[in-house]
């Protein structure tokens, strides 16, 4: 049966199977209702809650793939995602290089005052942060969700980084000197490259920090133009209020490209969870 | 070539470029770091201390600075107030069960899954997929399956001839704001902590098998103080997070009914963007920042400290 190699001593598997049985049905059955509910009419969403639709209706999902706003959440989120996370990464990599690979006086106390902004929640700062940005006319502007989500991100992005950056030997820059390259050239050149594991790591946590923020789009955007998918699923839910299963439609095609990344950058994101959770 | 200042790698440091000399090197340190520190100090650390400036004024986050000074009254106001009281009182209770059943559940499940059962990768991949989904879809998704009537979590109910009013209960709320955080956040703990089990070598374990030891005590006195400092960071970041919890909140209760599920970020957020008294809410961001420094310091001094001893000294330690 499903004994292990050679360790595991020959055992019943099976009340582990159980159990995690148990914790999977606990995870997928909020999904599997809304996926189904979403092919659902209302009455039978009463009527028959866990069953398969009676009629598959797919006018709840087709009409919302056939909304403009949809895609254009899917769009804003995209756009800010994308640039949020070259901002992040691009500026943590080039001062996690310094924190790395120069000596100066007042680097450790810089580095620190940078982890310390790991513990700094961003709902302490939202408000004067609003202020700012009003101050700055960059309210209703993408560029100011971007610049305030890159900032919160740095702290994390650099810890990473630098690790991985001072891990890479010396006498691969001492040889890139000799032949006569510039810092910014080793860096660009040598560095970076070799550095694409830590790279993609810190880039797919970028993303999904960016893709799911919430508080500080909310407070940004007025203009429906601007909405990301987590605004536009807030007010779909507000508008359609009675409409269940159209809010079920909208909510799972919000998840798949969610799930999608997810499925595709997994090893990234756990990598990049427990190293900047061990780190943090 | 210029000498170099010697740090604690000083040997992996390169010698500058030739050309460009000692010049060059501080022109690449400042370039290199300023875009980072501007962005930085702009949009975090400013923002931070001018929340700190805000709470000692009266305003209403308009017309340049605030001019109102009134001290600590904002404070004085916010602790007299029920509400408040309340946020804390909220913050233990999901603090304490989120450590008292959310941890144990996260770290069962954690060990469950570094047993070599069939299709163990499929369950970690299904167990953390909810940590992916933004906390909106999350809220959402749950606000419809607790909802009062048609929602599936009542008609499961119906079935055994009960039901509850879940989110719109003031004595369910919270149990019902705990389990969507459940769904959503255990993933990510048993993540962490398999990664910490993982990092144990199968052989102690081994060892105390050969010895004798049953499973508990395998668990008890070798398993679980050699996953210590992943415990506590996984303790450390729950706490961190549930001070500042806003999202799910939001989205599922708004902090009803009547505040039985208000948060402290909710709070702030009702004043600070519904009522404009900026200074108040800002108070009640102090208030958030203190409690998470004051946990993180004592934490680090206290909890974390021993991690810093080595994980293997603690189970001698232990008898």
């Amino acid at each position: 049966m499903t004994r292990g190699k050679k360790q595991t001593p020959r055992r019943n598997t099976l009340p582990l199977h159980l159990v995690a049985w148990l914790v999977g049905a606990f995870v997928l059955i909020p999904v599997i209702y809304a996926t189904l509910g979403g092919f659902k009419r209302n009455s039978e969403l009463s009527t028959n809650p866990f069953g398969l639709p009676s009629s598959w209706e797919t006018g709840n999902y087709t009409e919302v793939l056939a909304s403009q706003s949809f895609w254009l959440q899917l769009w804003n989120s995209t756009f800010i995602a994308v640039v949020t996370t070259v901002l992040t990464v691009g500026v943590a990599a080039l001062a996690g290089f310094v924190f790395a690979r120069f000596a100066f006086r007042g680097r450790e106390a810089l580095f620190t005052l940078f982890t310390a902004g790991l513990m700094f929640p961003f709902a302490v700062a939202i408000l004067p942060i609003f202020v700012l940005l009003r101050a700055l006319g960059l309210l209703g502007d993408p560029l100011g969700v971007i610049l305030v989500q890159a900032a919160f991100g740095l702290p994390l992005t650099i810890i990473i980084l630098r690790g991985f950056f001072r891990s890479i030997p010396g006498e691969i820059e001492e040889a890139a000197i000799i032949d006569g390259c510039s810092p910014f050239g080793f860096f660009w050149r040598i560095l970076l490259p070799m550095a694409k594991p830590a790279i993609a790591t810190v880039s797919v946590l970028a993303v999904v920090g960016s893709w799911n923020n919430f508080m500080l789009p909310l407070v940004v955007f007025t203009e429906e133009a601007n909405w990301t998918l987590p605004l536009g699923i807030q007010q779909f839910q507000g508008q359609y209020a009675s409409d269940t299963a159209r809010i079920l439609a909208y909510l799972v095609l919000a998840m798949i490209p969610a799930l999608g990344f997810y499925a595709v950058a997994e090893r990234h994101l756990v990598g990049g969870l427990t190293a900047g959770a061990t780190k943090g | 070539m210029t000498t170099l200042t010697r740090g604690p790698e000083a040997k992996s440091l390169p010698a500058p470029a030739p050309a460009s000399g000692r010049r060059g090197r501080a022109l690449t340190i400042t370039l290199f770091v300023l875009p980072a520190l501007v962005l930085f100090l702009l949009l975090v650390v400013a923002p931070i201390l001018v929340a700190f400036y805000a709470s000692a004024f009266r305003w209403n986050g308009f017309g340049g600075l605030p001019t109102t000074f009134i001290g600590f009254d904002n404070f004085t106001r916010l602790f007299s107030t029920e509400i408040f009281r309340r946020d804390l009182w909220h913050l233990l209770v999901l603090v304490l069960l989120s450590l008292c059943v959310q941890l144990p559940l996260s770290l069962g499940i954690a060990l469950l899954l570094h047993q070599r059962i069939r299709g163990r990768a499929v369950y970690r991949l299904v167990f953390f997929a909810p940590y992916v989904l933004s906390e909106v879809i999350t809220g959402v998704l749950f606000s419809l399956i607790l909802a009062p009537d048609a929602g599936m979590a009542n008609q499961v109910l119906a079935l055994f001839g009960a039901d509850s009013d879940w989110l719109a209960d003031p004595d369910t709320v919270m149990p019902s704001l705990f389990l969507v955080m459940t769904w959503k956040y255990f993933g990510f703990h048993m993540m962490i902590l398999l990664a910490g089990r993982q990092n144990i070598p199968d052989e102690l374990v081994e060892a105390a098998q050969i010895d004798g030891a049953s499973g508990w005590k395998t668990f008890r006195y070798v398993t679980l103080p050699l996953l210590g400092p992943t415990i506590r960071i996984s303790v450390f970041l729950s706490v961190i997070y549930t001070i500042q919890l806003f999202d799910l909140v939001w989205i599922l209760t708004q902090g009803g009914p009547s505040h039985s599920s208000e948060t402290m970020a909710v709070t702030m957020f009702e004043w600070g963007f519904k009522r404009s008294q900026v200074g108040y809410a800002s108070a009640i961001s102090v208030v958030m920042f203190v409690l998470s420094l004051i946990f993180a310091l004592f934490y680090q001094r206290f909890v974390m400290r021993r991690d810093l001893e080595g994980a293997t000294t603690s189970i001698g330690g232990r008898r």
